[in-house]
């Protein structure tokens, strides 16, 4: 029950930011055929206009847009014209999604051992240092990370490729720049929620009834002090799985996060707002299965 | 390396090689040759390419009536075996070479030619370039919706070889025209039946060196040899990749690494690398046909006036942004048309000069650049090395002014697609400006500031040159012709001063000689991918 209800609320939510996506890129002044040239006589221009139906009233426009949304249809590229939104949606997102997921592992992988080390040494040297590389991993950008792993890693010891998508071995890089900042979050994230149940009452409990430190820290601290991590987790899936401007220029990497920034600057409309959809339909499916595993991770949250 | 850690790095490959597998990538073997190309080419579609990177590759796959010879960029037969001349000019009757074929098997007729130049004027085409057949019989109506009837317009299929295409008036450069990859012959039944999707059609029938084999955004855009080609005994490779690398360092890193083979624009390598290089012996430069240029707002005061715009033209030490910005070893331009366009005879242009500058600053009523306003300059924030070029002359433009003349320039950064709707109103005092020419002939050029073109963008109207232009266009003979438009880049230059030229641009093309051959550094940019060859591959086949 409590599923369908949030799935249909979504609706409304959709529409919404449809709505207001198709309508925020216009206020931006040019528009998807303004080049450094102009077309040589001013029908040719209001001929592509109308053949892209951008002639219309705004509201003619984005209804024509909505029914062509509820036929699964995200209209043409206003940039890359001989292909549909929806092509190049297909195309990149699975490339974006594959490096994405690796990331969250990797995210995952190295932020909750760090973090969990960081809350049981609390305090000593080891939850410092650990910290202290945390810190740098969500301080220092993937702009400079990046061309450092690939000065050394790539260019120096020929370990890895420089660039471009075509094994496993061209995804490590990529990966580690990408999942760096979010393993930081991670970590810190971790050691604060752990922390701040170490004192609680159930805790003392579970100590007062003689199980031993790390059990206690495993079974009682982790499950509820990793909650913030897992709220953290959808917004933080969303964003890995849609792609990474930087990452993905830097490394060459055929996915959407070079879409997301480059049909904003050429005003390529439809994608954008396709783009903006794909994004939130994400966001609010990976924020939902968040409350379903919050349910499951804590039995005091109840939905009813 | 710890054993949890080697643990997790093995299962995070797992995890990669599963989703990589999984269809996401397919591996292919190494093209013969592999080319970063810059950005995604927007389209492959003849009629609706405007960007440059666009225009590298589609004359691979569709040719026209004439094609470019790669070494002097002079218009050769093409598809077209052979043409005449009639009626003064204004008729050309063009003989397909026997037993044409299209890729996929189908012959190629003149009936293709004529479907492929009318759906360049066709209004449903939307084709920026339609202009490009405004001089046809008829061109310009039916394109603009005057007349609905095709048959009109002066394309004609005379019998299945060969094609007669009425002028308006003599066009000096019309089998450059030709050449274009903008007037190449495409497929029609494919484009009738897939419309703007035609494209993604397997296999798609190509009139060209190369066919298509794969195309990917933001991939990569892999061409075959065409064997059915009419010249497919000279086509020196089998499969050709083109990049699309956004970043200038990923793009040298793979070029160091071997990956590509040829990198072929300079702004795809790193601006501080340049200097070092500039030396090294696969770094290839060639004249080419752009110019770097500043242009006035010349419809209010000061700039209405030509001595004020002469004196700020005057002004500006052009070798020193040459040498200190822009560091490729580009020529300075005191023309709009570069040197080494076809046909042409350089007018003297203001040779910089500060003490006449301020002399005519003193005349226009501002000495010393009192009482002179505070204006702007108008340049763009696009991405990539252009950006920070754009910013740098600016800002050397900002204190030149300052000090030669004692005016004062503010600037005024926008983002490009804002940047040219302020051009395009006239929202500005001087702007940024450059341009490449669209065939060799100095027209490409000249014909911007005929007072009706869209790409003036000055508002400057000047009877005298329109009709100098004009005048030209109709001259038949070279010689005349090319005095006639000399006069008129002259009263552009210098006595109007309408736009201040920095320097033309080079070409360039980073690959080893050694490894490499049969690219070609033309003034259009245009090396045909027909003729490249990798003989360092050919050697590891050898073998």
């Amino acid at each position: 029950m409590y599923l369908v209800r949030r799935l249909m609320g979504m609706l409304p939510v959709m529409l919404g930011i449809s709505f207001l996506a198709f309508m925020l890129v216009r206020l931006a002044p040019g528009g998807p055929f303004d080049h450094e040239r102009r077309p040589a006589s001013p029908e040719i221009e209001r001929r592509i206009r109308e053949k892209y139906h951008l002639d219309e009233p705004l509201l003619t426009q984005y209804g024509r847009y909505l029914s062509g949304l509820i036929r699964g249809d995200l209209g043409p590229s206003l940039k890359y014209r001989n292909h549909s939104v929806s092509d190049i949606v297909i195309q990149g997102l699975p490339v974006s999604m594959t490096l994405g997921l690796c990331a969250f592992v990797f995210a995952l992988g190295v932020g909750l051992p760090s973090g969990f080390y960081s809350a049981a040494k609390q305090g000593g040297f080891g939850d410092y240092a650990s910290s202290l590389i945390a810190l740098s991993g969500v301080c220092v950008p993937a702009f400079v990370v990046g061309p450092l792993l690939v000065m050394e890693f790539a260019v120096r010891k020929k370990m890895f490729p420089v660039a471009l998508f075509e094994s496993p071995m061209h995804l490590v890089l990529p990966t580690v720049t990408l999942g760096l900042y979010f393993s930081g979050r991670v970590s810190r994230l971790l050691r604060e929620g752990m922390i701040a149940v170490r004192n609680a009452e159930f805790v003392m409990a579970a100590r007062a009834k003689g199980l031993s430190d790390i059990s206690v820290l495993f079974r009682h601290v982790f499950r509820i002090g990793v909650l913030p991590v897992v709220s953290y987790s959808g917004p933080m899936l969303a964003d890995l799985l849609t792609g990474s401007f930087v990452v993905e220029n830097l490394f060459q990497i055929p996915g959407i996060g070079v879409f997301m920034v480059n049909s904003s600057l050429s005003r390529d409309y439809t994608m954008i707002v396709g783009l903006v959809l794909v994004y939130a339909v994400l966001l609010l499916v990976l924020n939902l299965l968040v409350d379903v595993a919050y349910r499951w991770l804590d039995p005091r949250v109840s939905y009813e | 390396m710890s054993k949890p850690l080697r643990i997790f790095l093995q299962g995070l490959f797992i995890l990669a090689s599963g989703l990589t597998s999984g269809g996401c990538v397919r591996q292919q073997p190494r093209a013969d040759v592999v080319i970063v190309n810059g950005a995604d080419p927007e389209s492959l579609d003849p009629a609706i390419i405007t960007a440059l990177e666009d225009y590298r590759v589609v004359p691979a796959l569709f040719e026209g009536l004439t094609r470019i010879d790669p070494k002097t960029a002079v218009p050769i037969p093409g598809l077209a075996e052979n043409w005449e001349v009639r009626e003064e000019g204004t008729e050309y009757v063009f003989q397909l070479r026997p037993g044409l074929r299209w890729s996929t098997g189908e012959p190629l007729t003149a009936d293709d030619v004529v479907f492929s130049w009318l759906r360049l004027l066709d209004p449903l085409t939307a084709a920026d370039y339609a202009a490009q057949l405004f001089c046809v019989k008829n061109g310009e109506a039916f394109s603009t919706n005057g007349i609905t009837d095709a048959s009109k317009v002066g394309i004609h299929a005379l019998d299945r070889n060969r094609v007669r295409v009425q002028l308006n008036h003599p066009v000096p450069y019309f089998l450059d025209l030709c050449a274009s990859p903008t007037m190449a012959v495409v497929p029609r039944k494919v484009i009738e039946t897939h419309g703007d999707r035609w494209l993604q059609v397997r296999p798609l029938p190509s009139s060209g060196s190369h066919t298509l084999e794969v195309w990917r955004l933001n991939d990569k855009l892999r061409l075959r040899k065409n064997p059915l080609y009419w010249d497919a005994a000279n086509t020196v490779n089998s499969t050709v990749e083109f990049l699309p690398v956004g970043s200038p360092s990923t793009a040298l890193n793979l070029y160091e690494r071997g990956v590509v083979d040829i990198i072929w624009d300079k702004d795809l390598v790193p601006s501080e690398l340049l200097d070092d290089l500039k030396s090294r012996p696969d770094f290839h430069a060639f004249p080419y046909i752009g110019t770097y240029f500043v242009r006035f707002n010349t419809t209010h005061p000061p700039f209405n006036d030509p001595r004020v715009r002469q004196a700020l033209a005057l002004a500006v030490n052009k070798r020193r942004i040459v040498e200190r910005i822009i560091r490729g070893g580009e020529p300075v331009a005191h023309q709009l048309v570069p040197t080494g366009v076809a046909k042409h005879q350089a007018p003297d242009g203001l040779i910089p000069d500060p003490d006449a500058g301020r002399k005519l600053l003193a005349e226009a009523g501002f000495p010393q650049g009192k009482g002179f306003p505070v204006f702007q300059y108008l340049f763009d924030s696009a991405a990539g090395g252009g950006a920070k070029v754009h910013a740098k002359i600016a800002v050397e433009l900002q204190e030149m002014w300052r000090r030669e003349l004692g005016i004062r320039m503010e600037l005024r950064q926008l983002e490009k697609k804002v940047y040219l709707a302020a051009q395009n109103g006239l929202d500005y005092d001087l702007s940024r400006s450059s341009w490449l020419g669209d065939y060799n002939d100095p027209n490409t050029f000249l014909d911007l500031f005929l007072s009706n073109n869209g790409n003036n963008r000055t508002g400057w109207k000047n009877a005298r040159y329109d009709g100098l232009i004009h005048r030209a266009n109709l001259e038949r003979d070279d010689l005349q012709r090319s005095e006639l438009l000399r006069e008129a880049e002259s009263l552009l230059v210098r006595q109007e001063a309408v736009v201040i030229p920095l320097y033309f641009y080079l070409g360039f093309q980073f690959y080893d000689g050694n490894r490499i051959e049969g690219i070609h550094g033309n003034i259009l940019g245009m090396s045909a991918v027909r003729t490249i060859r990798n003989k360092a591959m050919e050697k590891g086949r050898d073998r």
